[in-house]
C-alpha cells in the first residue's frame, strides 16, 4: 500500500492518469471524482426527461382502496390488506396516489422550474455584472446601489406580497426565483470584470478599434465564464430549496402539479400514520441539492482556489 | 441605509400597482356583489383616486410617522399587531443566532486545525447537509421523531408556551432553535474553516511556530482574530437568512411570531399587514448589517486606520 502511494506521487503532476495498482482503485477514483453526486444528478436528470418511462402510474390516478398503502418492503401490511392488487414502491398517499410516480413527476416540475430560473437569472446577472464593471460611472453606481437594496429585501416575504398582488402560478414562481438569483451574481462578476478590464489584451482590443459590445462579448465574457459556472453550480441547489419552500407555503407550484414542495406539504398532516408521503420527496430534495452543492464545491476547488471565499 | 429603506418602499409600492388597479387587492370584484358607488367610496377612503406620485408620498409620510395603516383582516393597527408578535420571533432568531455563532465558528476552527482528519470530513459533511436540507422538512420530521415517536421533547403547541418555569419554556425552544440554526451553523463552519486555513498558511503563523510556540497557543493568539473577519462580514447575510427561515420554521412549530401571521395574512388578503412585516424585516436587516459593519471595525484595526 505504501509503495503504491509513493509510486503515484513520483509521477509528474501533469500526467492526467494516475495508475494505482491496489484493490482500492475504485475507492481512489471515488475520492478524486464526484462519482456519487454525479450519478445522483444524472439519474434525476434522466427522470426529468423520461418522466413517463420512469413513472409506473399516472401521478394523479386515485385508488381509494390503497389509501395510505405502505411502501413495498412492508410485507406485514400487504399480507393484511389483500384487496390491494399490487405493491406501491414508496407507498401511496391519502387518495391512494402512487408516491413513487408523483415523486418522478415532481422531479420534472421541480428541476425544470429551478433550471429555467437558473438560466434566465444567470444570463441577466452575468450581463448586468459585465455592464456594471465595464461602463463604471453612473451606471455602475446605480447598479451597485440597486443590488444593495435588493439584497436587503426579505425574499420569502416579498414572495408572499407578490402572491397577493399578482397571484400565483408557474410563471410568477420562475419570475420570483429569477429575481432572487440575478442580484447575487452581479457583485462577483463585476469584481472579476474590474480586474480583467486592466489587462493588456483588453487595452489592445480597444486600440484595435473594438466597440464596447465587441470587447465585452469577445474578450471579457470568456474571462468570467469560469466564475459563472462555479456560481451556477453553487446556486442551483438553493433554487431547488427556494422552490420547495414557496410550494410548501402554498404560493409556489400550483397544487394541481406534483412538486416536491407540494408533496411535503400534503404529507405533513399524516406524518404519524404515513411518514412516506412527505419523507420521500424531502429526501429527494436533500439528495439532489446536496449533489449540486458537492459538485459546485468540487468545481470551485478544481478551477480556482481563489474562489474558496465565495460561499 | 436610508436609501435602502426608500428602495424597499418603492419595491413594495410598485408591487401593489404591478398588476392592475390596486383596489382589486382589497376587494375581489368577482367574489362579492359590490356596486360601483361602493367601489368609488372605498377608493376615496384609501386615497386611490389621487395621482400615483401623491399616493406614494402620502404613504411614505405615514410610514415615516410609524403609521403602517390598519390591518384589512382585523381592522387593528398594524403597528400594534407587530408589537405584540415581535418578541416571539426575536427570541427564536436570537436563540438561533447564538447557537449558530457559538457552535459554527468554533467547529470551523476545529475543522481547519485538524485538516483532512476524520473529524474534518465529518464536520464538512455535516455542513454540506445543513445547507442542502429544507429547514421546514427537518422541522416536520423532527417533530415526528423527537416529539411523537421518541417523546423526548414536547409537541409544539401555541398554549404550551405559557408554562411559568424556565425548563418548561426552554424545552419548547430546543427544536425550533436547532432547526433554524443548522443552516447558519453550516455557513459559519464553512466560511470560518476556509478563512482559518488561509490564515494558518501565512508567514506570521509559520514564524510563531518557528519560535517554538505551541499550536493551540498560535491559533488562539495569532490566527483566531484574523480568521474572524470573514465570518463577521457574512453574518448580516446569514441574519437575512434567519428571517426567511423564521417564516417557515414558525409555521412548522406553531410559533406565535411575526412569520406565522405573515402566512395567515396571505390567506386573508391582508396587504397592509404584510407590508408592515416586510418593513419590519427590512429595517431589522439594515440594522444588523450596520452592527456587522461596526463589529468589523472593532475586529480589524486596519479598517480604522483608513
Amino acid at each position: 500500500m505504501m509503495a503504491t502511494v509513493e509510486q503515484a506521487q513520483e509521477r509528474p503532476a501533469s500526467m492526467a492518469v494516475v495508475v494505482i495498482r491496489s484493490p482500492l482503485v475504485a475507492w481512489e477514483f471515488i475520492r478524486r471524482w464526484p462519482v456519487i453526486p454525479g450519478t445522483v444528478i444524472v439519474l434525476f436528470g434522466l427522470a426529468t426527461i423520461f418522466t413517463t418511462q420512469f413513472a409506473t402510474d399516472d401521478p394523479n390516478d386515485q385508488n381509494l382502496r390503497a389509501s395510505f398503502a405502505a411502501p413495498m418492503w412492508n410485507d406485514e401490511y400487504y399480507e393484511n390488506n389483500d384487496r390491494i392488487d399490487r405493491r406501491y414502491i414508496f407507498g401511496a398517499d391519502q387518495h391512494g396516489r402512487d408516491i413513487y410516480s408523483r415523486m418522478v413527476h415532481g422531479t420534472r416540475v421541480s428541476i425544470t422550474v429551478a433550471a429555467a430560473a437558473a438560466v434566465i437569472g444567470m444570463t441577466l446577472g452575468l450581463w448586468a455584472g459585465i455592464a456594471s464593471g465595464w461602463f463604471a460611472g453612473w451606471f455602475d453606481e446605480i447598479m451597485t446601489r440597486f443590488v444593495d437594496v435588493w439584497n436587503g429585501l426579505p425574499f420569502l416575504l416579498i414572495a408572499l406580497v407578490v402572491s397577493i398582488t399578482i397571484g400565483t402560478g408557474l410563471m410568477v414562481l420562475i419570475g420570483l426565483l429569477v429575481m432572487a438569483t440575478w442580484v447575487g451574481l452581479v457583485r462577483n462578476i463585476r469584481a472579476e470584470v474590474l480586474s480583467l478590464k486592466t489587462r493588456d489584451y483588453v487595452a489592445s482590443a480597444r486600440v484595435a478599434g473594438g466597440s464596447d459590445f465587441r470587447i465585452m462579448y469577445r474578450h471579457i465574457l470568456p474571462g468570467v465564464i469560469n466564475l459563472l459556472m462555479v456560481l451556477a453550480s453553487l446556486r442551483i441547489g438553493g433554487l431547488i430549496l427556494a422552490e420547495a419552500s414557496l410550494s410548501y407555503l402554498g404560493i409556489g407550484v400550483p397544487s394541481r402539479y406534483p412538486s416536491w414542495g407540494n408533496m411535503i406539504s400534503d404529507g405533513r398532516e399524516f406524518l404519524d400514520t404515513a411518514w412516506w408521503v412527505s419523507v420521500v420527496p424531502g429526501f429527494c430534495i436533500f439528495l439532489v441539492v446536496m449533489s449540486f452543492n458537492f459538485i459546485g464545491d468540487w468545481v470551485r476547488d478544481r478551477t480556482d482556489p481563489r474562489l474558496r471565499q465565495i460561499r | 441605509m436610508v436609501i435602502s429603506l426608500i428602495g424597499a418602499t418603492i419595491v413594495v409600492f410598485g408591487l401593489a400597482h404591478a398588476k392592475d388597479d390596486p383596489i382589486n387587492v382589497f376587494i375581489r370584484a368577482e367574489g362579492y356583489a359590490i356596486g360601483p358607488e361602493q367601489i368609488a367610496a372605498l377608493r376615496a377612503k384609501w386615497g386611490l383616486d389621487r395621482p400615483i406620485v401623491l399616493q406614494y408620498l402620502t404613504w411614505l409620510g405615514n410610514i415615516a410617522r410609524a403609521d403602517l395603516g390598519r390591518s384589512v383582516g382585523s381592522n387593528r393597527k398594524v403597528t400594534d399587531i407587530l408589537w405584540e408578535r415581535w418578541p416571539a420571533t426575536m427570541q427564536l432568531a436570537v436563540g438561533a443566532w447564538i447557537v449558530g455563532t457559538f457552535v459554527g465558528i468554533p467547529l470551523g476552527i476545529l475543522s481547519a486545525m485538524r485538516r483532512a482528519s476524520i473529524l474534518d470530513y465529518f464536520l464538512r459533511a455535516f455542513a454540506l447537509s445543513g445547507q442542502s436540507v429544507p429547514a421546514f422538512w427537518v422541522g416536520i420530521v423532527g417533530i415526528w421523531v423527537f416529539a411523537v415517536y421518541l417523546g423526548w421533547l414536547p409537541v409544539p403547541t401555541f398554549y404550551g408556551r405559557t408554562d411559568a418555569s424556565f425548563f418548561g419554556q426552554f424545552q419548547y425552544f430546543v427544536m425550533p432553535v436547532l432547526v433554524l440554526s443548522w443552516g447558519p451553523i453550516a455557513g459559519y463552519l464553512r466560511i470560518t474553516r476556509s478563512a482559518m486555513l488561509e490564515v494558518l498558511d501565512s508567514e506570521y503563523i509559520k514564524l510563531a511556530r518557528a519560535k517554538g510556540m505551541g499550536y493551540p497557543r498560535v491559533v488562539a493568539k495569532h490566527a483566531f482574530r484574523n480568521a474572524l473577519i470573514q465570518p463577521l462580514t457574512v453574518s448580516a447575510l446569514l441574519l437575512a437568512g434567519f428571517m426567511d427561515g423564521a417564516v417557515l420554521v414558525e409555521n412548522v412549530f406553531v410559533w406565535p411570531g411575526v412569520g406565522q401571521i405573515a402566512v395567515a395574512a396571505v390567506n386573508d388578503n391582508d396587504f397592509t399587514l404584510l407590508t408592515g412585516i416586510v418593513f419590519l424585516f427590512t429595517i431589522l436587516y439594515l440594522a444588523m448589517s450596520f452592527v456587522a459593519d461596526l463589529l468589523y471595525v472593532v475586529i480589524d484595526p486596519r479598517i480604522r486606520l483608513e
